[in-house]
């Protein structure tokens, strides 16, 4: 009871105190609401791009997980096949933490209509699977994804039917190596365009059915990768283990952040980077911070001097003005959370960044920017703001406590 | 001295601790943003260099529309001779024609699509790092030798090395089928892993004659001293192809747009990064001077009443916020010089750096760049902004009663 009736006491001289000089208060809270909103505001655009970049990278690697021959990632070549999964991996790919997966031909070829030739990546593919895997249907403009694995048309990006010259409906020839190096060529019709969020990814991808490509090349029921899909590509090592186990040490195994070392580094850079910056943000705060405070105090040295010739103990003091450092930082971070909050909601449907869209695609993301709003990183910022904060307050507490009552009274 | 300065100089060790404490604030802004500049200065730098000098150059002439359509058949006529007049109206050997073609190479056990680029033997060692980088064999021994050079990667995926035959099948620009045998000469190996997996160069001559291009050709590359001198190079080049209306001169901006636009979007979300920390500061400038102008409300009403005029008692806040910026931004740029300074020889790198660098052309560790630039950019604009912020308190002085003012607490 006396704890709380003192905890009260102080709460109050802490409240009452702020506002005795409220144009000071009210600069701090400015400075420590925009501090909170930078961090987070800041925050949420870097954790959107990095997610925006990770989930292209992840469809375009392909997949959570890859299984390939050992030498394919180095080598594309034709060579360099692998079976379809036995028995005892389809039962894993069953399982339900899986999502779906594929099983791809994806072979260098060269693509001709009769107006220009190009060096592509063919993809032969499921289209049923597919399209749970990486393949976005909706990104198809004119004509349709390929029916069945035995469709005998070909799909190709917007951007690679300009360069050739070509459109829906007309034939292309595309040509790639068969196992034995003869030159395996044959015509396909045109009979889908697609537009992938990532321009320069329609010029590299074809893509055909598995079975006509595999015909083609003369690789019976070889194919180039198995891409397989979980439910949340930050979690995959628990059915990625067995993945890996089931396959065995006769084709690689890979998940994404072994594919790709910079998307595989990008989050824990990520992770770094918010720290980085709300400890940094946080600094340029304190001295704003201590600086309120030491001047709080030195306002107040005789009051402090009074309190304790009355009987205050020097511990009240300190808690005093620790209590006024925390309203502060408390409301200052209230505000800068609904701040935060409030500028980003508007944003949730994209920033739209086109401007600088081929910039973009250099890091890996497209052009529209999806703030990402992460509790994680908001109680961070929350918890380092009071932590430090908190350790920032106690020097000039412990001075305040520290005057000599006798001499403080004296001070003018 | 001036009093005005005197006075100024006093007030602010008046409160030593609050004076260091905003000084501080400073500091630690102007510290840090002479670091991350140069740093960014620096790292840009090397983006443009190392992207720039293995292919592409900082110019290139080419038919008007290749640019977005690089069709075989949107060439340049009589290539060479163009090349060679430019070389000799700008007097610089950092010219180098080139023919782009698309071919199926096929060694005797694997076959790739390739862009297969004409050069000439002579000049491109001038515009272009690769000839340099070649560890394996030689460079071409002349223009219209049988002779390939290629990458690293895409040698080890052919199974070729020097000497080896490798077999092209392409499309002509005449539309006639290309077919050439040729050997490989050099391999280089450029450490950046989609140059060394695609990059296939032939001599000019036999591009030519394999390609059916006639004395076409797609592009000339023209590379200034350095970057900064690429504008004015590039308007002598427009007016000396200005005859000639089908043909425009690029700069690596237009040639490379990734590049501007991912150093733009990485420069946008810098200074955002930047302006919190400026306006943090200000925020604590515009504190500690309101609060020095409050306490001294007594003392501003009795020099009032006095005689001074209020413009002479604000030019007095404004000189102290100038005297500690000033403090702030010396010292502030000293140490961020001498922080920048030590790293650019000892270079900078944190986790997960490499992969990054790796992706964008960058060595594993960075070296900042100093320039005067990069060490005044930061710490000027704080102190420009530290002297905003205390324009409020100087300006309440205008408002000011002599008497009532000398009755405060």
């Amino acid at each position: 009871m006396k704890s709380y009736l003192a905890v009260k006491a102080i709460l109050t001289l802490a409240w009452r105190n702020l506002w005795r000089n409220h144009r000071r208060t009210l600069i701090m809270l400015a400075a420590i609401t925009v501090g909170v909103w930078a961090m987070i505001f800041m925050t949420a655009l870097m954790r959107g791009m990095v997610d925006d970049m990770l989930v292209n990278g992840i469809r375009d690697l392909p997949g959570e997980v890859q299984i390939h021959h050992p030498l394919y990632r180095d080598d594309p070549s034709i060579n360099n096949s692998i079976s379809m999964p036995s028995k005892k991996l389809l039962d894993i790919l069953q399982s339900p933490e899986i999502k779906a997966w594929t099983a791809r031909v994806r072979v260098p070829g060269v693509i001709s209509s009769e107006r220009d030739s190009r060096g592509v990546t063919l993809l032969g593919v499921d289209p049923e699977t597919e399209v749970q895997v990486s393949f976005d249907k909706d990104s198809i403009i004119e004509g349709r994804f390929l029916k069945d694995s035995n469709d005998t048309g070909i799909v190709i990006g917007a951007r690679m039917a300009e360069r050739l010259e070509t459109r829906l409906g007309k034939r292309v020839v595309i040509m790639s190596q068969d196992p034995n190096n003869n030159i395996a060529d044959r015509g396909f019709r045109i009979v889908g365009i697609y537009k992938a969020k990532m321009a320069s990814l329609e010029e590299l991808y074809v893509y055909a059915a598995k079975k006509t490509v595999q015909k083609l090349l003369n690789m019976d029921n070889k194919i180039s990768e198995i891409a397989i899909t979980g439910e949340n590509y930050r979690h995959v090592e628990n059915w990625y283990a067995r993945v890996k186990k089931t396959v065995g040490k006769k084709s690689e195994t890979l998940a994404w952040y072994e594919a790709d070392v910079y998307l595989g580094s990008m989050l824990k850079m990520m992770d770094g980077f918010v720290l980085v910056w709300v400890i940094v943000i946080f600094i340029a705060l304190s001295f704003g911070l201590v600086n309120t405070l030491v001047m709080a105090v030195f306002e107040r040295v005789r009051e402090i001097g009074l309190m304790q010739a009355l009987g205050m103990r020097p511990g009240m003091i300190m808690y005093q003005i620790l209590m006024e450092s925390f309203l502060l930082l408390v409301i200052g971070l209230m505000l800068g959370n609904v701040l935060a909050v409030i500028s980003i909601v508007p944003l949730q449907d994209g920033i739209d960044v086109s401007g600088v869209a081929e910039g973009m695609e250099m890091m890996g993301t497209s052009s529209v920017l999806y703030p990402a709003l992460e509790l994680n990183d908001m109680v961070l910022a929350n918890i380092i703001v009071i932590v430090l904060g908190f350790l920032a307050s106690v020097l000039p507490a412990l001075r305040a406590a520290r005057y000599d009552p006798v001499e403080a009274l004296g001070k003018n | 001295m001036n009093i005005t300065l005197r006075m100024a100089w006093r007030n602010l060790w008046r409160h030593k601790r609050r004076t260091w404490l905003t000084v501080g604030a400073m500091i630690f802004s102007n510290l840090l943003l002479v670091f991350m500049i140069s740093l960014q200065f620096g790292s840009y730098r090397m983006m443009i260099d190392n992207t720039l000098q293995s292919y592409i150059g900082h110019m290139q002439i080419q038919r008007e529309g290749y640019n977005d359509n690089p069709k075989i058949r949107n060439s340049i006529n009589a290539i060479i001779p163009l090349a060679n007049d430019v070389r000799k109206k700008i007097n610089s050997n950092r010219v180098a024609a080139r023919g782009v073609a698309f071919a199926m190479a096929s060694s005797e056990q694997r076959s790739f699509g390739l862009q297969i680029v004409g050069v000439e033997p002579e000049f491109e060692v001038n515009v272009s790092s690769l000839p340099g980088l070649i560890n394996k064999g030689k460079y071409f021994s002349h223009i219209n030798a049988k002779e390939i050079i290629i990458g690293s990667i895409l040698a080890r995926n052919l199974r070729v090395s020097v000497g080896d035959e490798l077999t092209l099948l392409g499309g002509g620009r005449d539309g006639s089928f290309a077919a050439g045998v040729v050997f490989v000469t050099g391999i280089f190996d450029s450490g950046i892993a989609s140059v060394d997996r695609s990059m296939a160069q032939l001599p000019m001559g036999y591009f030519q004659s394999l390609f059916g291009m006639g004395s076409h050709g797609h592009s000339i590359v023209v590379n200034a001293k350095d970057l900064t001198r690429v504008s004015v190079l590039q308007n002598k080049l427009t007016d000396i192809i200005k005859n000639n209306n089908k043909l425009v001169v690029l700069n690596w901006e237009i040639l490379q747009p990734g590049l501007k636009q991912a150093i733009q979007a990485d420069m946008a979300s810098a200074w955002f990064m930047y302006a919190v920390l400026i306006v943090l500061v200000a925020f604590s400038v515009l504190n500690t001077q309101l609060m020095s102008v409050l306490e001294r409300t007594r003392e501003f009403g009795t020099m009032m009443a006095l005689g001074a005029k209020p413009s002479r008692l604000g030019r007095l806040v404004i000189t102290e916020t100038f005297m500690m910026s000033t403090i702030g931004l010396l010292v502030g740029a000293a140490l961020g010089y001498v922080l920048t300074y030590y790293l650019t020889i000892v270079g900078f790198s944190y986790p997960g750096m490499e992969e990054m660098a790796a992706r964008f052309n960058l060595p594993d560790r960075m070296y900042p760049s100093i320039s005067l630039l990069s060490i005044f950019l930061g710490p000027g604009i704080v102190f420009v902004f530290s002297l905003l912020a205390s324009l409020y308190p100087a300006l309440r002085l205008f408002f000011l009663q002599p008497v009532s003012a000398m009755k405060a607490v």
